[in-house]
């Protein structure tokens, strides 16, 4: 993406930025990111549809925050990410120049945050048919046939964490999983432990995840969790009305509204 | 039964010694007199201690292997598993791995002068090795304790203490750091190495044993240096996050080196050797 | 020495697949779901995957379970009440697909459960697995087994190694231990006898991409390198790679209780983990990424070959494939042997 290269070489060399967060040639056929501290290295820049690694999981990650201010080459989810991110502290206009991909490939330059969350709010996060249509069919289960649904699924994870490593929401320094007074989640990998830690960061992500997928895309054993975390994004539009990463504004999970519905106590 | 490497001894808690607040001392006894006829073990091995259903935890053994028949050790309550500790009573039963780990060579040390430098909670690792000599007074010369802590309140072993100081073979120097004295404070005042210093122990056929927070070693190392003591001859003792105490767990490594198994007791040329990883 | 090759048709291998089922074995075979291939637990023939270059996760479950029971207790008036694992409970098994590059790293593996200390509970799983390797007639980018002393029809570690003699021939099966002349007799009739029947044009061509000798020895001088930082910026320290690879060991121990009664039990872990080596005081030696990369390769390429005489990778390239973001553990090590230092 000539663009994105000439941008990037741009901002290195006068040193409006310390490092560009974008995609480069992997592996095979894999894509995988890439941070360009020099200008030559720009040339590695590439971008397309094979692209799809959330990078905002970069931009709170301690050893390329402290490099200095980041840019990252931001796809829509990845801009979501950065909006509910900022929205929550964890970057600003200070540390963070974002360099938009639109939905058709090309390049845009945003002065500030304010301007990629007017961005953002163009777009509704809609869950892609497939996985509707798998949720659809959970919906229509039993519980004693959604149970073993997700046994069977989860049984085989060995809480290798890449889930949580991948996703940009999850950067608490200290996880719950880390904490052991008392302990949370077990540690080992068994049935009940396995089904506590998913549905435990499913919970956590309620209200923020902006459905990118990375937690599906990281997982070695390509177990679908992402069905539960578009659960509760098509749960939090059922009885919210839904929600859209902002700058200002109240969180889904952490605000009270005398009209909330409390049917689901029963 | 066939050895099951992380099967612990049963143990029941014979006697608990308040040291400090926060700091206990547990003894201990075999429940199974066979265990205890089996067991032995060298100055400057550990164990791990469990509470069952709680988890485990690392200490040396603090008591000399020069009595028999019981093991000692002393925590700092600071998470789970020492939270856990502190709520047991004397009669209670916890779990015992070990002995692990390597040795003070205490049989290497033989008509030398013993110099032992001590901070803190890092007295308990020193107290079995200082006891073992003390069990064996006549292989040794001179033999001299620095010992200091924060505040008066955090000496630990202080009934020990008052028996080594009344020793007439024994030279006991305590301190405590500048503001860390009570009104009737007899011993020295200031940090550890400012008065291994003062007190300049010579360096002449004397082995020097040190054990002290990481702030403690860093200054009290040079000081040695300065009083003619070379690395071979000062012995010191790491700590690091462990699990299995035995090699496997692959948590405790500094580079290719073990602290569960090439350690825990480094002489100062060991550790110089060591990469920045602990 | 003369090693005993015998000739299965390629229809034949399902029959041996029922006989061995007849006779109550259990058996572990690579099944395929979501795209990925695993061992599970084979009923039938039906639906054992075939193609796979590698499965995602190596078999080193059998031997080494990412939770295992060390000991159940229970408290009671009379105090404490402590039973350990009964040997007996743990079954025989057959691991059916195994590749070189895994059966070599049951080796690697034993090195580390008996180094000085011998874990019996280990040995004793190991020692009713019996090891059906499948040699390998393809491999792809990420395979450098001839890279670390192996190669694609390695019989190390394996008791029968199976070789498939083109795309649709029959196997050349090679009976290389006692457990495995255990398997033919019970099955005679299948091993037929075979002239000298040469594997290796059949076998994946895994060109040597990197001198193993050469980079234990400059890892020696590696630990200041600045090369590690970079390598690992894009890793994000999950356990992926630690919890599919072969040879890797790290275990956590965790107590669980219900009430007067728990467990004790051991489980993967990886050195891939910010929290992995924290103390308690909250100091942490490896605070960083790039030091926790560092003990990975470290580990596997200097200081097990100094302190077991083993290797502690085979070059099944499970790491870079499961990775999330592509941390490619063979274009790591070519970029440590072409470093100057």
């Amino acid at each position: 993406m000539v663009d994105l290269i000439k941008r990037a070489k741009e901002l290195i060399e006068s040193a409006a930025v310390k490092v560009v967060i974008g995609y480069e040639q992997g592996t095979g056929n894999k894509t995988r990111a890439i941070f360009v501290e020099k200008a030559e290295d720009a040339d590695k820049l590439i971008f397309d549809s094979r692209c799809i690694q959330n990078l905002a999981a970069y931009i709170t990650k301690k050893e390329v925050k402290e490099k200095g201010k980041m840019a990252v080459a931001a796809t829509l989810p990845v801009m979501r990410s950065i909006i509910q991110l900022a929205s929550e502290f964890q970057v600003n206009d200070d540390n963070l120049l974002v360099l938009g991909i639109t939905p058709e490939s090309k390049l845009i330059e945003f002065a500030n945050l304010v301007e990629v969350e007017t961005f953002v709010h163009q777009y509704q996060i809609e869950i892609d048919e497939r996985n509707k249509e798998m949720l659809a069919k959970l919906e229509k289960m039993t519980s004693a046939e959604r149970w073993k649904f997700w046994i069977d699924e989860l049984s085989p994870c060995f809480k290798c964490y890449a889930c949580r490593a991948a996703c940009p929401m999850c950067y608490c320094h200290r996880c719950t999983v880390d904490f052991n007074q008392p302990q949370w989640i077990p540690v080992p990998s068994h049935e009940l432990g396995n089904l506590e830690w998913h549905l435990m960061r499913a919970i956590h992500l309620t209200g923020r995840c902006i459905d990118c997928d990375a937690c599906y895309n990281a997982c070695p054993l390509s177990i679908p969790i992402n069905l539960l975390t578009k659960k509760m994004l098509m749960d939090a539009k059922e009885h919210f009305g839904g929600y859209q990463p902002a700058l200002k504004g109240d969180h889904l999970m952490s605000t009270f509204k005398a009209d909330d519905k409390e049917n689901f106590i029963q | 039964m066939m050895d099951n490497l992380y099967m612990p001894y049963l143990m029941r808690i014979e006697k608990i010694t308040y040291e400090a607040p926060g700091v206990k001392t547990f003894m201990l006894k075999f429940v199974n007199e066979a265990d205890q006829d089996k067991f032995s073990y060298k100055a400057g091995q550990f164990g791990e201690y469990s509470v069952y259903g709680v988890g485990e935890s690392t200490f040396c053994i603090a008591s000399p292997p020069t009595r028999k028949g019981y093991i000692e050790f002393t925590f700092r309550q600071t998470g789970k598993v020492t939270n856990a500790l502190s709520g047991c009573e004397e009669g209670g039963i916890i779990g015992f791995r070990g002995p692990y780990g390597n040795i003070f060579p205490v049989d290497e040390w033989k008509g030398k002068n013993l110099l032992f430098i001590a901070g803190g909670i890092a007295l308990p690792p020193m107290r079995c090795v200082i006891w073992n000599a003390l069990d064996l007074r006549e292989n040794f010369k001179d033999v001299t304790i620095i010992y200091g802590a924060r505040t008066v309140k955090d000496l630990v072993y202080k009934d020990e203490l008052k028996d080594w100081e009344l020793r007439k073979d024994v030279k006991l120097v305590t301190t405590v750091d500048p503001g860390g004295e009570s009104p009737d404070w007899q011993g020295e005042i200031g940090f550890v190495p400012t008065i291994v210093e003062k007190i300049a122990p010579s360096s002449k056929d004397t082995i020097a044993i040190v054990c002290g927070p990481p702030v403690m070693i860093k200054y009290t190392f040079p000081v040695l240096a300065k009083l003619g003591f070379a690395d071979e001859n000062i012995f010191t003792t790491l700590e690091n996050r462990m699990k299995c105490g035995f090699g496997k767990c692959g948590r405790c490594n500094v580079g290719k080196v073990y602290v569960c198994k090439d350690g825990p007791v480094f002489t100062l040329a060991q550790l110089k050797e060591l990469p920045d990883e602990y | 020495m003369n090693i005993d090759k015998r000739l299965i048709r390629k229809n034949s291998l399902e029959k041996l697949f029922d006989i061995l089922k007849q006779n109550s074995k259990t058996i572990y075979a690579p099944f395929s779901k979501n795209g990925k291939t695993t061992f599970r637990n084979a009923e039938s023939f039906a639906g054992i995957s075939t193609g796979y270059i590698q499965t995602t996760e190596s078999s080193k479950d059998i031997a080494f379970p990412r939770t295992e029971k060390i000991l159940d207790y229970s408290k009671n008036k009379e105090g404490m009440s402590v039973k350990g694992i009964d040997l007996k409970d743990i079954p025989e098994v057959i691991l059916w697909g195994v590749r070189p590059c895994d059966a070599i790293g049951i080796g690697e593996l034993s090195s580390i459960f008996n180094w000085d200390y011998k874990d019996e509970i280990y040995n004793n799983r190991l020692s009713k697995v019996t090891v059906f390797g499948f040699s390998c007639n393809k491999a792809d980018e990420y395979c450098f087994c001839t890279s670390v002393g192996g190669n694609p029809g390695n019989t190390a570690g394996s008791d029968i190694l199976f070789t498939r003699l083109g795309e649709d021939g029959d196997y050349l099966a090679e009976i290389l231990t006692e457990k495995g002349q255990s398997i033919v007799n019970q099955a005679s009739a299948l091993f037929e006898k075979s002239d000298s029947t040469e594997k290796e044009k059949y076998l994946a061509e895994v060109p040597v991409r990197f001198n193993h000798e050469e980079i234990t020895t400059k890892l020696d001088k590696f630990f200041e390198s600045e090369e590690w930082i970079e390598q690992s910026l894009r890793c994000l320290g999950c356990g992926a790679c630690a919890y599919v690879c072969p040879t890797c060991a790290c275990f956590d121990i965790q107590d669980e209780a219900h009430g007067k009664k728990g467990s004790r039990l051991r489980c993967w872990d990886s050195c891939g983990f910010s929290h992995f080596t924290i103390h308690t005081s909250g100091h942490n030696p490896r605070e960083v990424q790039s030091s926790r990369w560092r003990q990975r390769i470290m580990h596997k390429f200097s200081y097990m070959p100094e302190r077991l005489s083993v290797y502690g990778c085979t070059g099944c390239g499970r790491c870079s494939r499961a990775c999330p973001v592509d941390m490619n553990i063979l274009e790591h090590l070519i970029s440590i042997q072409e470093v100057t230092i």
